[in-house]
């Protein structure tokens, strides 16, 4: 049995009131929505797989790629904010070359938007694979990623 | 029950349930929409329809609010005069300024909207939408930058042709309308209908142009180019060329196309006949022979598609008939080439089709031959009018001419195939004679005519009881092919059709066809089955000359050969 078939098992009543409680489940079993996931519900819900894709799109919390090997979690709260994180996510996505939400191609870095991490007076703050990193500008983001890239070899 | 509303200062009797705008509307007072479809669920996206509710002060959306009574409308004050302003003036804020350059100049929504609001400058200056083009699919272009995401596409695509390949992804700013994965067109479930067109205010969906290479064969002199039309197009193109809606235009298209430069011009219709012998042929078989039933026509390249990908378990049901246009193709780089000596690649094939689903089924596999394909380009008929144009032909003042023959000559049973239920009738009038030796007394089925997403019926040929249904709109198909997986066998015989009213409701009819304009259509080709004499395919001496001379007889060998096909499940992204 699949990861997903597992989860559609749970719901043995269908409806489409079902479609984001299982899009939910399969991205915490799986960290992420893969496209055969996403084909599977809508053959188990009969939901088109354009209309699953848009429901997922609308919300921010359902990503289409695997996590990176190391995940990179740009915090956007307003105390970031103000102390300039929009640049330092911006210098991110150019040094990477993938947007947020997205996963280098080597699979190396993933990029993920999140509203705060309640480390207000440590902004702009970032982090990585669960390891905070204070006070970060468009300069030491590089260093600080680049420093997981030789951890990762 | 009924009661009075105000509307700009006047009395006006509404029923409960019904909308502003529909009061409204059948009281003349014109409001302008973008989202609204009419008998569908508004959805008041596009607040373009907003009046003023004098009572409370409020901006309503017409399209959606429901009248009721005591009610106080005005349509058209200053503010809500104001207020669609610069609702147009913001959705122009980002749209890329090419009119100039777009298919669409001219006949777009957005753009008379903008001249009827007077938009004269530009207050607001946004961000210009980016997005790729969609070159995918065989049929159909799409262009995201020039979407104003009124969502009559997604309505289509989903509740009348029960596709839903497109739907709003992603939210706010963002949003666009795209496939799954935002994939192309052409992995999509998109059954190339065309109706997302038909429905499209902008020039955010078009058809697949094919002018260029045309116009190369046209002036290679080592290419004979030859070019068919589909039963609908002489009664649909009217309305492209400024005439009255349903005006067959027939000798006047010949007459155009050969001023073109068309080498020889044919008739679909006679293809038309040629299909009716082979699948009257085909449907006696299956009866006699305990084959699968019930048949289902497949002369649209849409629900073929479908089939396909929905209904997989139904393509033993198709009939093996290719459709009327590869019919026309097969016997064109065959006995056509034969008889004047050309090789097939020499001769350039072009058919003009009500259907942008022409244009894909024309590039599949199995309606190639040796690597060419029996026809290299479809015109659309707004294209075809574009195209004429082009090349300076005034169609008004042109001397009617006839079609080439042979493959020219039709019966009125194979210019039926331009409404829906036509192919049904002009089958049942040669199977009735092929399985009783005589012709119907009464040719025409009225219960197989007329607009219903589905018709019914039984037809009593000598003892054998053969039920039939006709339907048009993939909703009332896949509505229909449930009940026949659960049990119904009572139908023997079904016609399906993916557009609404047939071909002369087509995606590749003119834009912004009234259902007024399709009865025209639809009461021209009856006018023309009632006036005209050979109403029935095996009494078309071109076709009864064409079975003597190359093919035989219907199921032969021959038509075996050129004539028939075979179709497989397909795996897209749905």
């Amino acid at each position: 049995m699949t990861l997903v078939q597992h989860v559609l098992h749970k719901y043995p009543a269908v409806g489409r009131d079902n479609l984001i409680p299982i899009l939910q489940e399969i991205q915490t079993a799986e960290g992420y929505l893969s496209k055969k996931s996403i084909l599977e519900v809508g053959r188990y819900l009969d939901i088109p797989a354009s209309k699953i894709f848009g429901v997922a799109t609308f919300y921010n919390q359902f990503r289409f790629e695997p996590f990176g090997v190391n995940h990179v979690q740009v915090c956007r709260g307003t105390a970031c904010h103000v102390l300039g994180s929009s640049t330092v996510l911006q210098e991110l996505e150019k040094h990477l070359k993938v947007k947020a939400g997205q996963t280098t191609r080597d699979g190396q870095f993933s990029i993920e938007v999140v509203a705060c991490i309640g480390a207000c007076g440590l902004a702009p703050v970032i982090c990585v694979n669960g390891e905070f990193h204070a006070k970060v500008t468009a300069q030491s983001i590089k260093e600080i990623v680049d420093s997981y890239k030789t951890k990762g070899e | 029950m009924d009661f009075t509303i105000n509307i700009n200062n006047k009395s006006l009797v509404a029923s409960r349930g019904e909308t502003i705008l529909e009061v409204m509307n059948r009281n003349g007072i014109r409001v302008p929409t973008l989202c609204h479809i009419k008998n569908a669920l508004p959805t008041g996206a596009c607040r373009m329809c907003v009046v003023e509710d004098n009572k409370t002060g409020k901006l309503i959306t017409s399209c959606s609010f429901p009248a009721e009574p005591g009610m106080s409308i005005l349509t058209h004050s200053p503010r809500v005069v104001e207020s669609r302003k610069t609702i147009i003036e913001l959705l122009l804020s980002n749209h890329p300024d090419d009119c100039l350059y777009c298919v669409r100049n001219k006949n777009c929504e957005l753009q008379d909207l903008s001249s009827e609001l007077h938009v004269t400058e530009r207050r607001i200056r946004g961000i210009k939408n980016k997005a790729n083009l969609d070159l995918s699919s065989a049929s159909i272009i799409r262009d995201p930058e020039k979407c104003i995401l009124c969502g009559r596409c997604v309505y289509v695509c989903e509740e009348v042709m029960g596709v839903a390949c497109i739907d709003f992804i992603n939210r706010g700013n963002k949003s666009i309308i795209g496939t799954a994965f935002h994939q192309g067109l052409n992995t999509s479930s998109c059954i190339n209908c065309g109706q997302c067109i038909m429905v499209c205010p902008t020039g955010a969906l078009t058809e697949k142009n094919h002018f260029a290479q045309i116009q190369e064969a046209l002036s290679n002199p080592a290419k004979r180019v030859v070019v068919q039309y589909a039963p609908s197009i002489t009664v649909s193109m009217a309305e492209e060329l400024g005439m009255e809606p349903g005006v067959d235009i027939n000798g006047i298209l010949n007459a155009a196309l050969r001023k073109v430069g068309f080498d020889h011009i044919f008739d679909s219709s006679f293809s038309a006949d040629l299909t009716i012998m082979e699948e009257s042929a085909e449907l006696i078989h299956r009866v006699q022979n305990g084959g699968v039933l019930p048949m289902i026509t497949s002369c649209c390249p849409g629900w073929v598609k479908y089939a396909e990908e929905f209904a997989p378990d139904f393509i033993p049901n198709l009939s093996s008939c290719k459709s009327p246009q590869q019919m026309m193709g097969a016997i064109i780089k065959s006995h056509f080439a034969e008889q004047e000596n050309l090789k097939p690649e020499e001769i350039y094939s072009v058919s003009i089709m009500p259907c942008t689903a022409k244009k894909f089924e024309a590039q599949r596999e199995e309606m190639t031959r040796e690597g060419i394909s029996d026809v290299d380009a479809v015109l659309t008929t707004r294209e075809l009018a574009r195209f004429l144009k082009l090349f300076g032909v005034d169609m008004f003042n042109i001397k009617p001419e006839l079609v080439d023959s042979p493959l020219g000559f039709r019966s009125t049973a194979g210019k039926l195939f331009g409404a829906s239920g036509g192919v049904m009738e002009a089958a049942i009038r040669t199977a009735y004679r092929t399985l009783t030796g005589k012709e119907m007394v009464e040719f025409q089925v009225p219960a197989l005519r007329g607009f219903e997403g589905r018709k019914e019926t039984k037809i009593n040929i000598d003892g054998l009881e053969l039920g039939v249904a006709v339907v048009n709109g993939m909703t009332n198909a896949k509505k229909l092919l449930d009940e026949i997986r659960s049990g119904k066998n009572d139908v023997h015989f079904i016609e399906i059709m993916a557009c609404p009213g047939g071909c002369i409701g087509g995606g590749g009819q003119h834009i912004g066809t009234s259902d007024e304009q399709l009865r025209a259509r639809m009461q021209t080709l009856y006018r023309i089955d009632e006036t005209e004499r050979i109403k029935v395919s095996h009494k078309n001496p071109e076709i009864v000359d064409l079975y003597k001379e190359f093919l035989g007889e219907p199921l032969g060998h021959k038509s075996h050969e050129l004539l028939h096909t075979h179709y497989h499940q397909r795996e897209v992204v749905k």
